[in-house]
C-alpha cells in the first residue's frame, strides 16, 4: 500500500512536466500581446519604443526557446516566475486568493457529498415511485443548468425575497464564521448542484446495480434486514463508483468556480484566471493552470486512496 | 426436533447413524409441502409463466433433487419458497407449507425470521455470492448476531465451529479474510457455513457445484449429504447434473416447462421413468461407465417459450409418442408406489420405447495406427511471467510444461483436467493465439511455434476453433450469415458471390435453416448459437477444430444433439479434433485417445476406452471415482474415494511429482523428482513411479 502510494506520487512529476509544456506553448498561439493591453488600457497614446522596452524587461524579446529554458529553470525551483500585469511573483498572486477558493471547493463538495449520496439512495430504493421521480428531475436540472445562471438567480432571489445581497470582501473562516459563510455559502451551492446531481444520478444507477448482486440475494436469504443490507452489503460496494465520478467531476468544478466567481465578484483563484487571461498574462496563466493541475491530480490521488481503502480486492492486491 | 440435537456442535451428541435419520425421515412429518405453486412474471412482453401446479414434500434428513433444464423453472419455484423474488414483478399461488407453517402469508418482517434461520439457501456461483467487501467471519456471523441473539464473542467462536465442521482449514485466520483470498472450493464452504450457522431446518442448495471442479465437487456435496444425515437437515438440491442425483439425491423431481412431468425415488425415477422427457434426458446425457459405442439419443427441438407455451402437454411439440389426447394437461399420477408421472401413456412407454434404445451405432473412428500425426506436439512448455514488486525476482506461472502428444488425422483426442490445469492454454499454443516457451508444434509436418505472422495465415485457414460460451464468442452485431462468411472472406476462400450461398449450406450442414442467416445471435437458442460457431469454423474447410469446453455451457438434450453433430461432422468431413472438457463423460464419449492433465503436465495418455477402463495414474483414478454415474444403483455400490485438497498454485508447484500433496499412494521419493511418462501398456504412457 505504501509503495503504491509513493509509485503514484512519483508519477505526478511526469505528468506535471507535461502539462507545464503543453501549456507553455499552448498560451503563445493565443492572440494579444500583454504589454500592449496594459500599456494602451486607458487609451493611452503610447509609442513603439516604450512597448519595445516594456518588452524586454519582462523578457518577452527573448527566442521562444530562451523563455522556455527561463520558465522550466524557474519551475525546478518551484518559481513561477513575475506576473507581467502587477510584477509581483505568480506564487503569491495565487497564494493570496487560495483560501477563499479553496474554502468553496470544499464547502461544494460537502455538500455534493451531504445531497448525493442520501438522495441517489433514497431515490435507489424507491425506484419509480414520484420520489425517485422527483430526484431524478431535481439531479438533471443539475446537470442543465449552468453555475454561473444559478449564481444569478441566487442573487436575484435574494435581493428579491429579503432585500439583501452578500457582501463583496474576504473574512477569514475563523475571524468571523457568520460573516464568512455569508459570502461563500451562495457560490458553493451554485457550482455544488451539479457536483451533487452527477453524483446523485451515479449514486442512483450503482446502488441499482449493486442490489442485483448475487451477494444481496445472499444477504436477504440469511434473513438480514433491508437497513441493514443497504448500510452494510450495498453503500460500500456502490460507493466506489461514485467516488470515481466525484474525482474526475472535480475538474467541473473548478471550471464552475471560474465563473461563478464573477459572478459573486469573490475575488479568488476563478476570477484571477478570467482576468489573467483577458489580459494576456502568460506567466499567470501557466502558473494557474499548473496549479489546477497539481489539484486535479492530488484529489484524484485520494481518490484512489477511498478506493482502495473501501475496496480489499485493491487493498490486498 | 432434530434442532435440539444439533445445539453444540462440540458436542458429540448430533452423530446419529445414517440409517436412523433416514428411517425417521418417512415416519415423520414434512419439512417442507409445497401444493400448487405457480410463479409468474409480468413482463413488456407478455406474462411467463415460470412455475405451474408445482407439488412436493421434503422430510426431516432427505436430499430431494429437483432436476431439469435451464428456464424450466426449478431456480424460481425455490426462490418463491424463500420469498426472494422480487415483490413487484412475480405474481405467486398456491401453498408454501414449511413446518405447519404457511409461508406465503407471511409479511415480510415474519418471513425475514425464517430466513437463515429455519431455511437456508446456498447459491450457484461462489465466486459472486459472498460480500466482496467483507470480511468471511463478518458474513458467517450475520445471521448469528441477528437471530440468535449472539454476542460477537460467541458468533466468532460458532464461525469457528462452522468453518471447522465445514472443512475450512485455519479458521481462525480465515475469518479475517476476504472472499477473493479464498479459492472458490472455499468460498462454497464458506456458503454452506452461512447456511448451517443458525441450524436450518432446511436448505435449498441452487445448483451449488456447477461452478466448481469436479473432485470439488465430489467434496462439497460429500458434505452436504454428510451433514444432512448427522444434522438431520432437510436438503433441496437444484441441478442439471443427473450424475449429481444419482449419487446423492433420495427421492427426484423433473421439471419441464414450468411444469413437474415426473417424481418419485431415485432408484424408481432412474431404474424406469415413465415420462418420455425423462426417459429422454436419462439416455442424452453421455456416460462415464459407457464407451463411444453408441450414438447419443437426442431429444430433438428445444424447450418451449414460456412467453406462449403450447397448450395441453408441454413436451407434446418434442415428444416421439404424442397422440390428440396429449393436448388436454395430463395429470401428475401415481404410476407405481412412490413413482408419480405426467403423461397419458405412461404404462405403454415400456413398450413403445423400445424401438429408441438401439440408436445407431456411432462410427467409430479407429485408432488410425500406421498414419503419420497431422498434429505433433513435442516438449512444449507455457510460462507466464508474473511481475512481483519492485525489488522481488519475477516468477513464472508454469500453464503448460513439456508436454508431448500426437493426434493423428481423423482422431479426437480429449484433453481434460481442472481448472487451471492448462489445457486451456495449450489449445491456444497449437492455435498460436500464445507463443510457447519451449517447445515444437507440428502442424502436417511443419513446425508452427517458429512460424512468422504471415505464414501462419495459410496455417489458421486450416485449424479452427470452437469456443465455451456461445453467446460471447459471437458478435452480437453481426448477423448469422455475415458471422459465418467473415472467415471466407478474410482468408479469400470464395469469390464473393458464391458466398452467400455457401453460408446456406454451411447452415444446414449443421442442422440450421438458411434463413436463419439474417438473424442475429441473440434471437437464436444456446444449441443454435453452437451449431452457428460450428458453422463458422467450418467456413474455411479447416482439417483441425479445437473444441475448447465446446458443449459444457449447454442444457443436457441440447448437449447431446451437439455431440452428435461434431462426430457426424468428423465422419463426413474427415476431421480432427482436440477436444478440450472439464465432463469427463463428454470426453469419454466423444475422444479415441485422452490424455489427463495436472498442473500443466501430462499425468497419463491412452486410448479412450483403455483409459477409462484401466486407469493407472492416482489422479485419473480419483477424477474418475469424483464424477457422477447417472444411475443410483451403480453409484450406491461405488466406492467413494474422494481426493482431499485442491489443485495447488502453478506460481509455486509442489516439488517432484506435482500430484504428490493430494496422492494416497505418495511417498518421500514422489518429491524428489519429477516422474517420467512410462509406457505401462501399448500407447498407454503414464508419469507415477508407483502405478
Amino acid at each position: 500500500m505504501l509503495w503504491y502510494l509513493i509509485r503514484r506520487l512519483f508519477l505526478v512529476i511526469p505528468t506535471l512536466i507535461g502539462v507545464a509544456i503543453a501549456v507553455f506553448f499552448l498560451i503563445r498561439v493565443m492572440p494579444g500581446d500583454v504589454v500592449v493591453v496594459k500599456l494602451r488600457a486607458d487609451g493611452a497614446d503610447v509609442s513603439e519604443e516604450m512597448i519595445q522596452a516594456e518588452r524586454k524587461r519582462l523578457g518577452l524579446d527573448k527566442p521562444l526557446y530562451m523563455q522556455f529554458t527561463d520558465y522550466m529553470v524557474g519551475l525546478a525551483h518551484l518559481d513561477l516566475g513575475k506576473s507581467l500585469w502587477t510584477g509581483d511573483s505568480v506564487n503569491k498572486e495565487i497564494a493570496i486568493r487560495i483560501p477563499v477558493s479553496l474554502q468553496i471547493a470544499v464547502m461544494a463538495s460537502i455538500i455534493a457529498v451531504l445531497i448525493s449520496i442520501p438522495l441517489g439512495t433514497i431515490s435507489a430504493l424507491y425506484r419509480d415511485t414520484w420520489i425517485d421521480h422527483s430526484v431524478r428531475v431535481l439531479a438533471v436540472s443539475g446537470l442543465a443548468v449552468p453555475s454561473f445562471w444559478l449564481g444569478m438567480l441566487i442573487i436575484l432571489a435574494l435581493l428579491a425575497l429579503f432585500n439583501w445581497l452578500p457582501k463583496i470582501g474576504y473574512v477569514p473562516l475563523w475571524e468571523d464564521p457568520i460573516a464568512n459563510l455569508s459570502v461563500t455559502i451562495w457560490p458553493a451551492i451554485s457550482v455544488g448542484y451539479r457536483y451533487a446531481a452527477v453524483a446523485t444520478r451515479m449514486m442512483r444507477s450503482a446502488l441499482l446495480e449493486v442490489m442485483r448482486e448475487d451477494y444481496i440475494r445472499t444477504a436477504r436469504a440469511k434473513g438480514v434486514w433491508t437497513r441493514l443490507i443497504m448500510r452494510r452489503h450495498a453503500l460500500r460496494n456502490a460507493l466506489l463508483p461514485v467516488v470515481t465520478v466525484i474525482g474526475l467531476e472535480f475538474a467541473f468544478l473548478i471550471g464552475g468556480l471560474v465563473v461563478t466567481e464573477q459572478v459573486f465578484n469573490i475575488n479568488g483563484v476563478g476570477k484571477l484566471f478570467v482576468d489573467a487571461t483577458t489580459r494576456g498574462d502568460f506567466n499567470l496563466i501557466q502558473g494557474l493552470v499548473l496549479f489546477i493541475a497539481t489539484m486535479f491530480i492530488f484529489v484524484n490521488l485520494i481518490v484512489d486512496l477511498l478506493y482502495a481503502w473501501l475496496d480489499p480486492r485493491i487493498r490486498l492486491s | 426436533m432434530n434442532n435440539e440435537v444439533v445445539s453444540s456442535l462440540g458436542d458429540k451428541a448430533y452423530t446419529q447413524p445414517a440409517a436412523t435419520a433416514a428411517v425417521r425421515a418417512r415416519v415423520s412429518r414434512p419439512v417442507l409441502e409445497i401444493d400448487n405453486l405457480s410463479v409468474q412474471f409480468v413482463t413488456s412482453h407478455g406474462t411467463v409463466r415460470a412455475v405451474e401446479g408445482l407439488s412436493y414434500s421434503v422430510y426431516p434428513g432427505e436430499m430431494v433433487a429437483i432436476v431439469g433444464e435451464s428456464g424450466s423453472g426449478k431456480s424460481v419455484s425455490a426462490l418463491a419458497v424463500m420469498r426472494l423474488l422480487p415483490p413487484g414483478t412475480a405474481r405467486i399461488q398456491g401453498s408454501v407449507r414449511f413446518d405447519g407453517r404457511e409461508l406465503l402469508n407471511l409479511d415480510e418482517e415474519e418471513m425475514r425470521k425464517i430466513r437463515g434461520r429455519d431455511v437456508a439457501m446456498i447459491f450457484q456461483e461462489p465466486m459472486t455470492s459472498l460480500n466482496p467487501v467483507l470480511k468471511i467471519g463478518l458474513q458467517i456471523t450475520e445471521p448469528l448476531t441477528i437471530h440468535l441473539d449472539m454476542d460477537e464473542k460467541a458468533a466468532r467462536a460458532r464461525a469457528v465451529e462452522l468453518l471447522t465442521l465445514v472443512g475450512v482449514t485455519d479458521p481462525e485466520t480465515r475469518l479475517d479474510q476476504y472472499p477473493h483470498q479464498l479459492s472458490g472450493g472455499m468460498r462454497q464452504r464458506v456458503m454452506i457455513a452461512i447456511g448451517l450457522a443458525c441450524n436450518p431446518k432446511l436448505l435449498i442448495a441452487d445448483e451449488p457445484t456447477t461452478a466448481l471442479d469436479v473432485t470439488i465437487q465430489a467434496q462439497i456435496l460429500e458434505l452436504m449429504k454428510d451433514l444432512s444425515r448427522r444434522l438431520g437437515v432437510a436438503v433441496v438440491i437444484i441441478t442439471h447434473n443427473l450424475g449429481i442425483v444419482a449419487r446423492y439425491a433420495d427421492r427426484v423431481n423433473v421439471m419441464y416447462a414450468a411444469r413437474l412431468v415426473e417424481s418419485g425415488t431415485a432408484e424408481k425415477v432412474f431404474g424406469h421413468a415413465f415420462h418420455p422427457y425423462a426417459r429422454g434426458l436419462l439416455s442424452a446425457v453421455p456416460r462415464l461407465d459407457r464407451g463411444r459405442s453408441a450414438k447419443l439419443a437426442t431429444i430433438e427441438g428445444a424447450p418451449p417459450n414460456l412467453l406462449a407455451p403450447p397448450s395441453g402437454c408441454r413436451f407434446r411439440p418434442r415428444c416421439r409418442f404424442a397422440i390428440d389426447r396429449c393436448q388436454e394437461v395430463p395429470p401428475l399420477e401415481p404410476a407405481e408406489p412412490e413413482h408419480l408421472a405426467a403423461c397419458f401413456r405412461k404404462h405403454e412407454m415400456e413398450m413403445l420405447d423400445v424401438a429408441g434404445q438401439d440408436a445407431e451405432t456411432a462410427v467409430k473412428v479407429g485408432a488410425n495406427g500406421g498414419a503419420a500425426p497431422i498434429l505433433d506436439i513435442k516438449g512444449v512448455s507455457k510460462f507466464f511471467p508474473v511481475r512481483g514488486g519492485m525489488f522481488s525476482k519475477t516468477r513464472h506461472v508454469r500453464a503448460v510444461n513439456d508436454v508431448t502428444l500426437d493426434v493423428k488425422r481423423g482422431e479426437t483426442l480429449g484433453l481434460v483436467g481442472e481448472s487451471g490445469c492448462g489445457k486451456s492454454t495449450l489449445g491456444r499454443l497449437v492455435l498460436r493465439l500464445d507463443d510457447p516457451t519451449a517447445g515444437e508444434i507440428r502442424f502436417e509436418g511443419i513446425d508452427i511455434a517458429h512460424l512468422k505472422r504471415g505464414e501462419m495465415v495459410a496455417v489458421r485457414k486450416k485449424m479452427q476453433v470452437i469456443f465455451q460460451d456461445p453467446y460471447s464468442s459471437l458478435n452480437p452485431r453481426m448477423t448469422v450469415g455475415q458471422i459465418i462468411a467473415e472467415p471466407m472472406r478474410v482468408h479469400d476462400i470464395l469469390p464473393k458471390p458464391q458466398i452467400a450461398g455457401r453460408v446456406a449450406e454451411l447452415l444446414q450442414l449443421v442442422g440450421l435453416y438458411p434463413y436463419m442467416a439474417l438473424r442475429y445471435p441473440h434471437e437464436l437458442s444456446g444449441g443454435q448459437r453452437q451449431r452457428v460457431g460450428i458453422a463458422r469454423a467450418l467456413s474455411v474447410n479447416p482439417r483441425v477444430i479445437i473444441c475448447d469446453e465446446a458443449v459444457s455451457a449447454l442444457d443436457v438434450s441440447i448437449q447431446g444433439q451437439v455431440i452428435n453433430l461434431l462426430e457426424d461432422l468428423q465422419h463426413k468431413l474427415g476431421l480432427t479434433y482436440l477436444f478440450i472438457a472439464h465432463d469427463l463423460a463428454v470426453v469419454r464419449h466423444i475422444s479415441t485417445k485422452v490424455a489427463v492433465m495436472y498442473l500443466g503436465r501430462i499425468v497419463e495418455y491412452a486410448p479412450s476406452d483403455e483409459l477409462f477402463a484401466n486407469p493407472k495414474h492416482p489422479y485419473t483414478k480419483a477424477l474418475l471415482a469424483a464424477a457422477p454415474i447417472p444411475d443410483p444403483v451403480i453409484e450406491r455400490t461405488r466406492p467413494r474415494t474422494i481426493i482431499k485438497g485442491e489443485l495447488p498454485s502453478p506460481l509455486n508447484p509442489p516439488s517432484g511429482c506435482v500430484f504428490h500433496p493430494r496422492c494416497p499412494l505418495a511417498t518421500e521419493d514422489c518429491k524428489k523428482a519429477v516422474p517420467p511418462l512410462r509406457e505401462l501398456g501399448p500407447g498407454h504412457p503414464v508419469a507415477c513411479i508407483h502405478a
